[in-house]
């Protein structure tokens, strides 16, 4: 509601933001992505080596080994007890930036009343969650800064259930190592079990004090000012605890999954 | 084969120790490799105004470029750090780049404005050679610094105070690649005019 009562500039900025983003996206797209990335290597290494015997795939495969093991030297580099700094209300970014693999208005639209949270994995219980029962958990907020992996940054405000007394109240296995996402616009996503008990990673259903708007990850999103904003999953519908590694959208496309900052 | 006897003995025949030229290569690799990636990963957003154009990118699309730059990263600041230790340990610091008075810095600033600073040792830099490669080295620590920052802002508060937050950090970085590319710039222009220099960095000869 707080973005009808927006000015018309505003909006507008909004709108613009919206699709400066879809139009990056959509160069990005898989398609033209593998081609610039052949033609790029290529040219890349010949340039550089004088030649072409290393092979494109070789190449390829030792990146994402490199990657893999950068993934290792992140949770290594992450104290689950160092917080990321927090913000005065009034150094909140406005609008604060929609950003996703598709427009707006392509955002999904998941109805309340028929919601629930799965949850599945290594939990002792896993009875399906209303809104209103996750709403009943005790509650808090922050003022963070969100950072892109494409290197912008935004300060904004969520409020929600903190992680770690959720996965505690679900008995999830504390010693597993990931917990996954499934979300509502068929995105997925997974973390490791440290970030998931960091005391600023929240299960968020609120943005700046209202009910998390469909914009921004309705019915909830996790929020995690310790990673990458590709990492903080939206539309959130089910969590699952696992020792099965399982990737997500952009990390299996070759993003770093730790992601953390 | 005289090579290796100069190297083995410590002849002052020599300019250049073979752990040296190696080092200065693998660098050179790396830091056109970073550089690429990282041309690439600011058009993703590109904070200026301009983008840089594509083709002189590496990586394809952001994700590749951070490979590249999260994997030559490594080599960077391994290498690096190797350059340092061997340098300060053998005294070739000290005896290559100090003293440098800031008269004779001037002097020769002057003379190579006119065109008329002597190279004709190649085993002693001048003051602007000196003044050049220690600013580059300082400039790459710099870089590294704020690398750092804009990859682990949360696990490197001191560090990401001292720039100014992370929005500031980016603009410390990109100002310290500027600064990179303009040595590398004069760097291949005196190479030009003195390719003499070349050589002794393959070769030492």
């Amino acid at each position: 509601m707080s973005r009808l009562s927006k000015p018309l500039i505003g909006h507008s900025d909004d709108v613009l933001a919206g699709l400066r983003q879809e139009v990056s996206r959509r160069l990005d797209s898989p398609l033209r992505r593998r081609f610039l990335r052949s033609s790029l290597s290529l040219g890349g290494l010949s340039l550089l080596s004088g030649c072409t015997i290393v092979g494109e795939n070789d190449v390829e495969t030792a990146l994402r080994r490199i990657s893999r093991f950068n993934d290792k030297v992140q949770g290594w580099l992450f104290d689950p007890t160092r917080l990321a700094p927090t913000y005065a209300e009034s150094e909140i970014t406005r609008p604060f930036p929609f950003n996703a693999f598709y427009a707006e208005d392509q955002a999904p639209e998941v109805e309340e009343s028929s919601f629930r949270l799965e949850i599945s994995g290594l939990v002792a219980d896993n009875r399906r969650w209303t809104l209103a029962e996750l709403r009943a958990m005790p509650q808090t907020d922050q003022v963070t800064r969100h950072i892109c992996v494409e290197g912008w940054s935004a300060i904004g405000k969520w409020g929600g259930v903190p992680f770690a007394d959720f996965l505690r109240r679900v008995g999830a296995d504390l010693s597993a190592r990931y917990v996954g996402f499934k979300c509502a616009d068929d995105y997925y996503t997974s973390i490791d079990m440290p970030t998931a008990l960091h005391p600023q990673t929240l299960l968020a259903l609120t943005y700046d004090g209202q009910t998390l708007p469909r914009r921004y990850g309705f019915p909830m999103k996790l929020r995690m000012p310790t990673k990458l904003g590709y990492k903080n999953p939206k539309h959130i519908q089910a969590i699952f605890v696992t020792n099965t590694y399982p990737g997500g959208y952009w990390e299996d496309q070759g993003y770093n999954w730790f992601g953390g900052i | 084969m005289t090579n290796e006897i100069d190297e083995t003995s410590g002849s002052m025949a020599r300019v250049h120790p073979r752990w040296l030229r190696a080092m200065h290569w693998i660098n050179a690799v790396a830091i056109v490799l970073m550089v690429m990636s990282g041309w690439r990963i600011y058009n993703a957003d590109p904070f200026l105004g301009f983008a840089i154009p594509n083709p002189m990118t590496l990586g394809g699309w952001l994700a590749g470029a951070l490979q590249w730059h999260f994997a030559a990263m490594w080599l960077v600041v391994g290498n690096g750090a190797l350059y340092l230790a061997c340098n300060i340990a053998s005294g070739r610091f000290a005896r290559r780049f100090f003293p440098l008075p800031l008269h004779e810095l001037a002097a020769d600033a002057v003379a190579a404005l006119k065109g008329r600073l002597s190279h004709t040792d190649p085993r002693h830099y001048n003051a602007v050679q000196r003044a050049a490669y220690l600013f580059v080295i300082v400039d790459i620590a710099i870089l590294v610094l704020s690398g750092l920052v804009l990859w682990k802002s949360v696990q490197f508060p001191i560090l990401r105070e001292l720039l100014g937050g992370y929005e500031s950090a980016r603009r410390v970085h990109f100002g310290a690649m500027t600064a990179l590319t303009t040595f590398v710039a004069v760097h291949l222009a005196m190479i030009a005019l003195v390719p003499r220099t070349l050589r002794t960095m393959i070769f030492d000869r």
